[in-house]
């Protein structure tokens, strides 16, 4: 096994591909960082000219237009020049490997890969390929990570909680399925949350999750119980297709975050949610409208924190 | 014209016996051992330079990538690693593109490695036709064409009146059958071990239960049909239980193990490397140390190299997606000398896994130094470093977990029927 | 260099005798509704003790000039980035910006920049305790005080202590 490939020889943050195995203190140098681009965003003139003369490339082989949306709004902040590729529409189709669609874009002198892909480690992969002075953000792959997901659910919560200590988080749903799972499973792992729990039925529960440092729940009541911070995770349809769940509605009354439900955590818990919700499923329109969901600020917060990933990465 | 190797280090698997003396070879057999073989006329001398000199090894499992994927590999580069890994005779799985499943594909076959006059051949021949698990393949002319066995590679028979109808047809004719235990539904999808490094990696994980409740299947068959079944590339601890129990209850079973499979776990994926991307997964560390104890003990017989040379373009994707299998022919020697060592185990014994072992099961002479046997031999340094990088191999796949890993144990000269075929 | 009275043991000025001085000269020549904003993290502190001497209505503004930086690409970004706070409008206002040291004049021409971003103030003076000469750029106090001479090898900077009392100190550049 080789070093960290997320760090330079400095040990600085070369490429963000995963919170598993970053650092303490680069976890916390990003949400710092973020905190003054808080400011920033709330200025008249938005923009800041760090990354200016720099082109960031989103390359998303997944579509998403909420992500590269903020991937977007976050590197124009900085002043970069942003291209967005939606991939699926041009070379992958026809047949171009990933390495190669990377090298071209390398040719047509990019600075930063945002890159999202279906297949778990895809942007190791391109980590291990692109000239050293090119840098690759992981805007999420596969199961496997969504990193500035995990850290702007660390952001809401510092800002909220005020810290980490002590406190009691819980993650419901398709765990299975969840790269926004797995990467704030890390994340607070590495800041010392002493309680992590993930709450789901056996079927979109991972084998061996224990190993991440979680406590299992397949009971909600229990899971939920004196919890300071909830965090739903989406379902999709497919999982009915798949023979792991019967249906939305006994979901919804097993899993789902209800008010009668919502009581039984700390009186001043937050609920979070990566989006987009399905409303009725994982979580009632009225805990998500309610005065215990940070929903719409983790996606202002998200902006924050992207630029803070970028700005310390493009500079290293 | 008679060869005389002296000044060497015999070592014989099947007896045990390992110590310094001569062998001498004529008309592609062993004609005589020590002072027997000294005494002996009109013979060319070679010096075996205090090396071990040992029967050639014989891999159950090697795709030689012809016909049909040729870009990958070809009978020739393949050829040529075998007998610089030292490997004498091997078996080749069907899954060629057209698969092994017409007597004239498996004739030329045969043929074109017989004229490289290089290592044996053994061709296992398709179960079914192009493999699809539906009709039954002509298993005797197949045979008759050279076929030593038949087998569905890595492609399961989902219809199991098919697959018990396959096994029926084998068993008439006393034709053993080969086959990888794993459910195909339930490891559809899967990438890697159904455990805590595919939960942690986020990928899509093949459980234990694919291989051990298919196992439990093919050894019912068996007993209802009578066939003789080697199992391939044994992967979990539960596996081998199911072995042990069908030994002890004598059914008419082997098995194998890869050798990657004895020295690597779910571990070795690191940060995605897809030289991990292999068939069956890599599993846990239990499972690890339970096939490599199995091997030891005997309830696994033999080790292979299950050799499949990816090219680049198959190996640079995103670790599922990537083309499954390492290239393996050249290293089956130093990994089963590495196994032997880390299990306490004599040279002769170690060997064994790699020698006369995989012998019986192919049902060959070869494997054993024997008078009259077929003169199929290895001098090889037991002690010698092999740093490997991808130049020293002469497989065109450079598909390996252990590059740039220092390995020991180095093949100087290869004798097959008596001829040299390698040296350095 | 100064006189005695003005320095302190080390041979550095003494600060907190060098800012009565300087509110002396801002209290002259300031501009009414004139703001005040200070430079991180010097300036910053500097800024609060004129401010509060000075008994300016508006509330004094701070500045981090991390993000306007010309070294990023060489550098990286600052380890721990502070927040800019204006919380004032900046538009057609007199400001006058604070630093503890003007150098180069780098950090000063970021700050610029970085105001300009908050909108177009009516004029921009510059209040400095110490111009240590070695400029790089076109930039001067207009309220200044102290002038001093330090080899390029070292780097002075205001220290806050416990008690809220300022003093320069002297360190090892790099």
């Amino acid at each position: 096994m080789r070093g960290n490939p997320q760090l330079n020889r400095n040990g600085e943050l070369q490429h963000l591909l995963s919170l598993d195995g970053l650092p303490r203190d680069i976890v916390l140098q990003i949400l710092d960082t973020a905190e003054s681009f808080a400011g920033v965003t709330e200025r008249e003139v938005k923009k800041v000219p760090l990354l200016r003369g720099k082109s960031v490339f989103n390359l998303f082989f997944e579509p998403s237009t909420r992500t590269r949306t903020t991937f977007e709004i976050a590197a124009k902040r900085l002043s970069a020049d942003v291209i967005n590729l939606n991939v699926g529409a041009s070379s992958q189709t026809k047949g171009e490997s990933l390495l190669d669609t990377v090298a071209n874009l390398s040719a047509m002198q990019a600075d930063l890969f945002v890159v999202r892909h279906a297949s778990s480690g895809a942007p190791f992969l391109i980590a291990r390929h692109v000239r050293p002075h090119e840098h690759v953000v992981n805007a999420g792959d596969g199961r496997h990570a969504h990193p500035t997901q995990g850290l702007l659910d660390l952001y809401t919560i510092r800002h909220y909680k005020k810290g980490f200590s002590g406190l009691t988080v819980a993650i419901v749903g398709d765990v299975l399925h969840s790269r926004v799972a797995r990467s704030l499973i890390h994340g607070l792992g590495t800041l010392g949350v002493p309680e992590i729990r993930v709450i789901g039925p056996q079927t979109l529960l991972p084998p061996g999750v224990e190993s991440l440092g979680v406590r299992a729940f397949s009971d909600m009541r229990a899971g939920l119980a004196r919890a300071d911070v909830i965090v739903m995770l989406r379902l999709q349809n497919e999982r009915m297709g798949g023979a792991l769940l019967p249906s939305a509605q006994e979901f919804n009354k097993y899993y789902g975050l209800t008010p009668e439900k919502l009581v039984l955590a700390k009186a001043d818990a937050i609920v979070m949610h990566p989006g987009p919700m399905n409303r009725g499923v994982e979580i009632d329109s009225s805990v998500a409208d309610g005065p215990h969901s940070v929903i719409l600020p983790q996606v202002t917060f998200g902006i924050a924190v992207r630029m803070a990933v970028l700005s310390i990465i493009a500079g290293n | 014209m008679k060869l005389l190797i002296a000044n060497c280090r015999v070592v014989d698997p099947e007896s045990g016996r390992d110590k310094p003396g001569e062998v001498l070879i004529g008309d592609g057999r062993i004609l005589a051992l020590d002072a027997e073989a000294k005494s002996a006329t009109a013979a060319r001398r070679v010096d075996g330079g205090g090396l071990v000199l040992a029967p050639g090894l014989i891999d159950l499992s090697a795709r030689l990538r012809e016909p049909g994927f040729e870009y990958k590999a070809t009978l020739e580069s393949e050829m040529d690693a075998a007998v610089a890994g030292g490997v004498t005779s091997l078996a080749c799985p069907p899954d060629t593109d057209p698969p092994l499943d017409e007597p004239g594909l498996v004739d030329m076959l045969r043929r074109r490695a017989k004229a490289l006059e290089r290592a044996r051949l053994y061709p296992v021949g398709a179960l079914s036709v192009k493999l699809k698990g539906e009709a039954l393949t002509e298993m005797a002319e197949l045979a008759e064409a050279g076929c030593v066995a038949f087998s569905q590679a890595n492609t399961p028979i989902r219809d199991l009146r098919v697959l018990w109808r396959a096994f029926q047809y084998a068993a008439t004719f006393g034709f053993p059958v080969w086959m990888r235990a794993e459910d195909p539904w339930l490891a559809r999808g899967g990438v890697a071990h159904d455990g805590a490094i595919a939960t942690r990696l986020g990928l899509a994980g093949i459980p234990s239960s694919a291989e051990t409740i298919a196992l439990g299947a093919l050894l019912q068959l068996v007993r209802e049909t009578g066939a003789h079944l080697h199992l391939c590339r044994l992967s979990t601890l539960g596996a081998v239980g199911q072995m042990r129990a069908a030994k002890a209850e004598g059914l008419p079973v082997s098995c194998d193990v890869s050798a990657h499979h004895v020295h690597l776990s779910e571990m070795d994926i690191g940060y995605f490397d897809a030289n991990c991307r292999l068939e069956p997964p890599l599993r846990s560390q239990r499972d690890r140390e339970a096939l490599s104890r199995g091997l030891a003990e005997g309830t696994i017989d033999c080790m292979c190299s299950d050799h499949t040379p990816v090219d680049a373009d198959g190996k640079q994707l995103p670790f599922g997606e990537a083309e499954p299998g390492a290239t393996g022919l050249e290293l089956l020697l130093p990994l089963a000398l590495k196994w032997g060592q880390e299990r306490g185990l004599s040279l002769a014994d170690t060997l064994k896994r790699v020698t006369s072992a995989p012998a019986r099961v192919l049902g060959v002479a070869s494997g054993r130094l024997e008078i009259g046997a077929p003169a199929d031999l290895i001098l090889f340094d037991p002690q010698e470093p092999i740093h490997l990088t991808a130049d020293r191999l002469k497989s065109q796949g450079k598909n390996t977990p252990f590059l740039g890993h220092e390995l020991i144990g180095r093949v100087r000269t290869t004798l097959v029927a008596g001829n040299i075929v390698y040296q350095v | 260099m100064s006189g005695n009275d003005t320095a302190n043991a080390g041979g550095l000025p003494k600060a907190e005798t060098l800012i009565q001085g300087l509110c002396d000269q801002i209290k002259a020549h300031m501009a009414p509704g004139s703001v005040m904003i200070g430079i991180h993290t010097g300036g910053a502190w500097l800024a609060e003790r004129l401010h509060r001497e000075l008994g300016i209505a508006e509330p004094v503004g701070t500045l981090d000039i991390a993000f306007y930086r010309d070294d990023y690409h060489r550098q990286g970004l600052a380890r721990d980035p502070k927040r800019s706070q204006i919380p004032f409008s900046v538009e057609d206002r007199h400001i006058v910006l604070v630093d503890d040291v003007l150098y180069t004049g780098r950090t000063v021409r970021a700050a610029m920049n970085e105001l300009f971003d908050y909108g177009r103030p009516a004029s921009i003076s510059l209040a400095v305790l110490a111009d240590r000469g070695g400029r790089q750029l076109p930039i001067c106090a207009r309220y200044l005080g102290v002038q001093i001479e330090l080899p390029a090898s070292k780097r002075l900077r205001l220290k806050r202590k416990p008690a809220g009392e300022l003093a320069f100190e002297l360190h090892d550049a790099g």
